[in-house]
């Protein structure tokens, strides 16, 4: 692989996985409101 | 009834929205999308798009479906209808039915192919048997006629769709959730231990042409030519467009059941972000890096021109007999989680439409999961007999690719100038447990309607030629030559050589078949709209 394919690989999963585990973490750990209706 | 259903939990609630965004096109339709659109450099625009189009989209279709919520509505019409005083308000809702009827019809055909295939790497038919000559026989392929006569294939489509039903009859947190709870976490493993043993495959190894890290070059290399390439920016808008199963009236649907404060910011945003890491993490590494081992990046160049669909189907199950004794598991791993992503978004389409029944019409889950079963079958057998002759294509052009857009396109500028940004701020922040950055509400305002449109023209006048060199021909006086793929080249029959509906024998032609599956799709809109018409005037309401 050239080294722009690794960059651009490596960067767009990095966003994409911190993306994606930050949201997922914060749904898994934020209590549920009790207001809600 | 439904309206005393909800989520059984907050992780079901987004492990099923992702499920309903994972399709098969994650793992076929996008490495071939990328690989042909600039390769690295496509996914700066697939990216921009994903937040520009993609996650405002989400945050609207939650928000509208939270609101037609508390008014007991759990299906597009209803909610659609809530949005502002407007009596046609419900009949863009329509959409909402008419997606969801027609897109189940033959998703899950093609869903009942993965388990077939399942089944087929267990016992080892790969072996000794090529799958492009399986999918013949499979599928019943006429030698001559317009009518394909499946056997096998009907099994499969039965025992598929009954375990739809049976997953929806048991409702929202014993059915669907418990379908995403089991479905997404195997997918994910098994698309990881696939992506693992294709990239980790040596050129030492028996039959392997070239490194599987090429084929990742090949997805990854970019070319940032593309990035001025009109084409290469509608390519990616599609695919963001259609991967996220936005303009169906699932989401909506979906986000119907959570209660008036609770979050759908954080919610969408995660069920978003997760689509995102299974289509280009695990998507992406999987069907380009094996094929390009065994076949050779030429091979696998001309085969992703026509899609991914091909590699997926005809050539991975070939492939995967060179891992010895795990050549079946492998086989099993790929088609069960293409059969994951396929049930946990069929499972999607048939709860707005069991909700209609339910909220409208006062029918009982059990008899409106068994109502939506018969209707995917009628609808779906045409598409079964008549595959070759092209109603499936069909089926899938007008409902689930070009119906989408009109849909999300309508809704984005309601939502934006019908219901209006102040309300329909207040309802994507309302018990938000993200701070949704003030710019969104700018981009839901303009750039999301604006984007959609470009896809929505750009699907109605796509040239056979590049963008660039159309609009310079054009403007020379050279005129538009329209692709036979795009809308008005499809209305017009444009590059049809010999057009009619019968040949010189008298026998029905593909034309035939395709100008009436065209009349059966709007008769069958026309029947929606008359439901909504009946059940909505019917219907005395609290007012908004």
């Amino acid at each position: 692989m050239t080294t722009t394919a690794w960059a651009m690989m490596l960067a767009t999963w990095t966003v994409i996985a911190c993306f994606t585990g930050r949201f997922f973490w914060l749904v898994l750990t934020t209590p549920p409101h009790n207001d809600g209706d | 009834m439904s309206q005393k259903e909800g989520w059984g939990s907050r992780l079901g609630l987004v492990l099923a929205m992702a499920g309903n965004a994972v399709g098969l096109g994650n793992f076929l339709r996008f490495p071939a999308q990328a690989a042909q659109n600039g390769g690295g450099a496509f996914i700066i625009p697939y990216l921009v798009t994903f937040v520009l189009m993609g996650l405002p989209l989400l945050w609207i279709e939650w928000a509208i479906g939270r609101h037609g919520g508390q008014f007991g509505h759990h299906s597009c019409p209803g909610m659609f209808d809530k949005m502002g005083r407007a009596g046609w308000l419900k009949y863009v809702g329509v959409f909402g039915l008419f997606a969801n009827l027609t897109i189940a019809a033959y998703y899950c055909y093609l869903e009942s192919w993965t388990l077939a295939y399942v089944w087929h790497s267990v016992i080892g038919t790969f072996r000794d048997t090529l799958p492009s000559a399986f999918l013949d026989k499979y599928l019943g392929k006429p030698e001559s006629g317009i009518l394909s006569s499946p056997g096998e294939a009907l099994f499969w489509f039965g025992l598929t769709l009954s375990l739809n039903v049976w997953f929806l009859s048991r409702g929202l947190a014993k059915g669907i959730e418990l379908a995403a709870k089991i479905g997404m976490p195997l997918l994910i493993v098994f698309g990881a231990i696939l992506a693992f043993r294709g990239l980790t495959l040596s050129t030492d190894s028996p039959n392997v042409k070239e490194s599987p890290l090429v084929g990742l070059n090949f997805v990854w290399n970019p070319n940032f030519d593309g990035l001025l390439n009109p084409t290469t920016w509608l390519a990616a808008a599609g695919q963001i467009f259609f991967t996220l199963s936005v303009g169906m009236g699932s989401a909506h649907c979906y986000a119907s059941y959570l209660r008036k404060k609770d979050d759908i910011a954080l919610n969408a945003a995660s069920a978003g972000w997760m689509n995102e890491f299974v289509e280009v993490l695990l998507g992406g590494s999987i069907l380009i890096p094996i094929s390009v081992a065994y076949l050779g990046l030429d091979a696998v160049m001309e085969a992703t021109k026509g899609g991914g669909f091909a590699l997926g189907f005809l050539t991975l199950p070939t492939l995967f007999n060179n891992w010895g004794w795990f050549a079946p598991v492998a086989g099993a791993m790929w088609f069960g989680l293409l059969f994951f992503a396929g049930i946990t978004s069929s499972l999607a389409m048939g709860q707005p439409v069991m909700a209609f029944l339910e909220d409208e019409f006062k029918v009982p889950r059990s008899r409106s999961s068994l109502a939506f079963g018969a209707v995917t079958l009628a609808l779906a057998l045409p598409c079964i007999f008549f595959y070759h002759s092209g109603m499936f294509d069909e089926f899938d052009f007008w409902a689930g690719t070009f119906g989408l857009v009109v849909f999300a396109l309508l809704e984005s500028f309601i939502f934006a100038y019908v219901f209006g940004m102040d309300k329909g701020w207040d309802e994507i922040t309302r018990g938000a447990d993200m701070k949704v950055p003030l710019a969104f509400r700018f981009i839901i305002k303009y750039v999301t309607p604006l984007f959609i449109l470009t896809v929505f023209v750009g699907s109605l006048i796509k040239p056979s030629k590049p963008w660039g060199e159309s609009f310079s021909g054009l403007f020379s006086g050279d005129g538009w030559s329209l692709d036979p793929g795009s809308v008005i080249g499809k209305l017009l029959h444009v590059g049809v050589k010999d057009y009619a509906w019968f040949n010189a024998a008298g026998g029905m032609t593909n034309h035939f078949v395709e100008d009436i599956t065209r009349l059966l799709l709007v008769l069958l809109f026309i029947g929606c709209a008359v439901l909504v018409y009946v059940a909505l005037n019917r219907k005395k309401e609290p007012a908004q």
